[in-house]
């Protein structure tokens, strides 16, 4: 059975891992930027935090639910007009990496979200006590004790992101999902679906085995 | 010090909003350590945020070393907190810092630089006895150290006030001695102004040079700890003290009494406690008795304790003798200035 595994062939899935990599990882880095400084913002406007603000954090909540409850597959297709205007083109792997973003922020946002929310209120206090300015206790205090909770979640959004780009093939982002729909679904070549699906096996228990060995590095508690 | 008038403290409850302090009026002298007693929900923590406006009131004025802090713009009272520490009952300590870090945090907060932080933090663990723990995590302390490591952080800024929010709370009595007698020398060689607020007056007896009484957001008490412990006016202050010196009888003691005075032939005998405080302590108040008034006096309950190095105790005593002769020791003890009672309930 091996025979159907050209050279050609697995050139092809050499190129498909590779292009997984680049949406996990850019959607990832960017979905984090845009989601940290939301998660962190949610978290202090929220009732109870130090920049209350009830209508500024339904506002920003609900942008935020509107996008995590957007089917990705529709997401995907719904902004092309500013995939287009960003990356210049509709399709290829570049072109899926802003929908992937998109879909990344506001899950990663809750996420963090709630992982500042761990934080006890009483450090606040103690920096506030201490004369810390917001800045201050976002930098100094929020953050760092966050940490391990933040870097979990990440953790969670580049695996929920690889599931996610397997869609991205609808606009020819390619990757290894792409490959397993249309060589092992399609083209009726189950062995290279069931490659594809070890492969992902494989990265993603990696990414959380990474993401585990870092929480626990990052952990006092 | 500290000079509160009029304080008000209003919360958003439930059913509409809570008043937590309704009208303190509160001065608290340089270099002395004040206490604040009162059971959970009294408003104690209130009151002690209000100093730091951590909790800002909705009427009256607070004024810490001469600074009106209510009339500060954000950036003016994140400078004023430098002057005033304060210390928790959880600690509150970052679990992703260390001990060095943690009392540094303060100082980088206010901007100093690496050199002059360690210069700063290396004297204090040494002061809070942790100079060896410098490196661990909080999670590898007990509680007593983590608090000593809440002092050193509180003491970073060289503060002129020192707030106590429950510190010794979570803490085992022997730890918590341990706790207070810091606190008290750190009183003594920095002359510190220290407040703190507990529910436990065993902390007051230990520190505390003046002791208020709070309840429902008053305060209902408040002077010397010597005065209040040997005179308290009110039931609650009363019920606190009970901790420390017990205000009414076992009721073991009271049954052996019971029936000691009902084999009393001829009703003469009186179940008295007698209070004192400070220098009457030092007496022979019992033996002057027996001798002037011919009295048989047995100790039936009591306890004798001092506060401050002043001697201070309650003692329970059965009294017998001559008609006459027990109301006139009664007077004369009360003349040397002891506080008697007589326990007719028994």
């Amino acid at each position: 059975m091996f025979d159907r595994f050209t050279a050609e062939l697995l050139q092809l899935m050499l190129d498909s891992f590779w292009e997984t990599v680049l949406m996990v990882g850019i959607s990832g880095l960017l979905g984090t930027l845009i989601g940290l400084p939301l998660g962190v913002y949610l978290r202090l406007t929220d009732a109870g935090g130090v920049l209350e603000n009830r209508w500024a954090n339904r506002l920003v909540g609900t942008v935020v639910n509107a996008v995590r409850s957007t089917p990705f597959i529709i997401l995907l297709v719904a902004v092309i007009p500013l995939t287009r205007l960003l990356t210049g083109s509709s399709i290829g792997t570049a072109a899926a990496v802003v929908p992937l973003t998109l879909a990344a922020a506001p899950f990663a946002a809750r996420l963090i979200e709630a992982s500042l929310r761990e934080v006890d209120g009483g450090l606040i206090e103690a920096a506030q006590a201490m004369g810390a300015s917001t800045r201050q206790i976002v930098f100094k205090v929020l953050l760092p004790e966050a940490l391990p909770g933040i870097v979990a979640g990440i953790t969670i959004t580049l695996v929920s992101l690889t599931g996610y780009s397997a869609m991205a093939g609808a606009i020819g982002g390619g990757g290894l999902g792409d490959l397993g729909i249309r060589y092992g679904y399609q083209r009726f070549l189950p062995e290279v679906m069931a490659v594809v699906v070890l492969v992902l096996i494989v990265f993603v228990q990696a990414l959380q085995s990474i993401g585990d060995w870092l929480v626990r590095r990052l952990a006092h508690r | 010090m500290i000079d509160l008038e009029g304080i008000y403290q209003t919360y958003p409850g439930p059913q509409g909003p809570v008043e937590a302090l309704r009208g303190i009026d509160l001065r608290i002298a340089a270099g002395e350590v004040f206490g604040i007693i009162g059971r959970s929900g009294a408003g104690k923590s209130s009151l002690v945020r209000t100093i730091n406006l951590l909790n800002r009131p909705v009427r009256g004025s607070v004024k810490v070393a001469g600074r009106d802090l209510l009339a500060l713009n954000d950036a003016e009272l994140r400078e004023a907190r430098r002057d005033i520490g304060m210390i928790f009952q959880h600690f509150n300590l970052l679990s992703s810092r260390t001990v060095f870090d943690n009392v540094a945090l303060p100082l980088e907060l206010a901007g100093w630089d690496a050199r002059r932080i360690r210069e700063r933090v290396s004297p204090l663990l040494e002061l809070v006895g942790l100079a060896a723990f410098s490196e661990r995590f909080p999670s590898q302390l007990s509680g007593g150290q983590k608090q000593r490591v809440g002092i050193a952080r509180a003491l970073a800024s060289q503060p002129k006030v020192l707030l106590s929010d429950e510190a010794t709370s979570a803490l085992d009595p022997e730890t918590t001695r341990s706790i207070l007698g810091l606190l008290r020398d750190i009183n003594r060689e920095l002359g510190l102004t220290i407040v703190l607020i507990t529910h436990q007056m065993q902390v007051i007896k230990q520190v505390a040079d003046r002791v208020a009484v709070i309840d429902a957001g008053r305060i209902i008490e408040s002077g010397p700890v010597l005065q209040v412990f040997s005179q308290p006016q009110q039931a609650l202050t009363r019920s606190l003290i009970e901790d420390v010196v017990p205000q009414a009888l076992p009721e073991a003691v009271r049954e052996r009494v019971r029936a000691q005075l009902a084999a009393d032939p001829d009703h003469s005998a009186r179940l008295l406690r007698l209070v004192f405080a400070g220098a009457e302590g030092e007496r022979p108040i019992l033996s002057e008795a027996v001798r002037r008034f011919d009295l048989d006096l047995s100790i039936v309950h009591g306890q004798v304790d001092e506060v401050h190095g002043e001697p201070f105790g309650s003692l329970s005593v059965l009294a017998r003798g001559p008609a006459g002769r027990v109301a006139e020791a009664v007077a004369h003890w009360r003349l040397a200035g002891l506080q008697v009672e007589e326990l007719s309930h028994v």
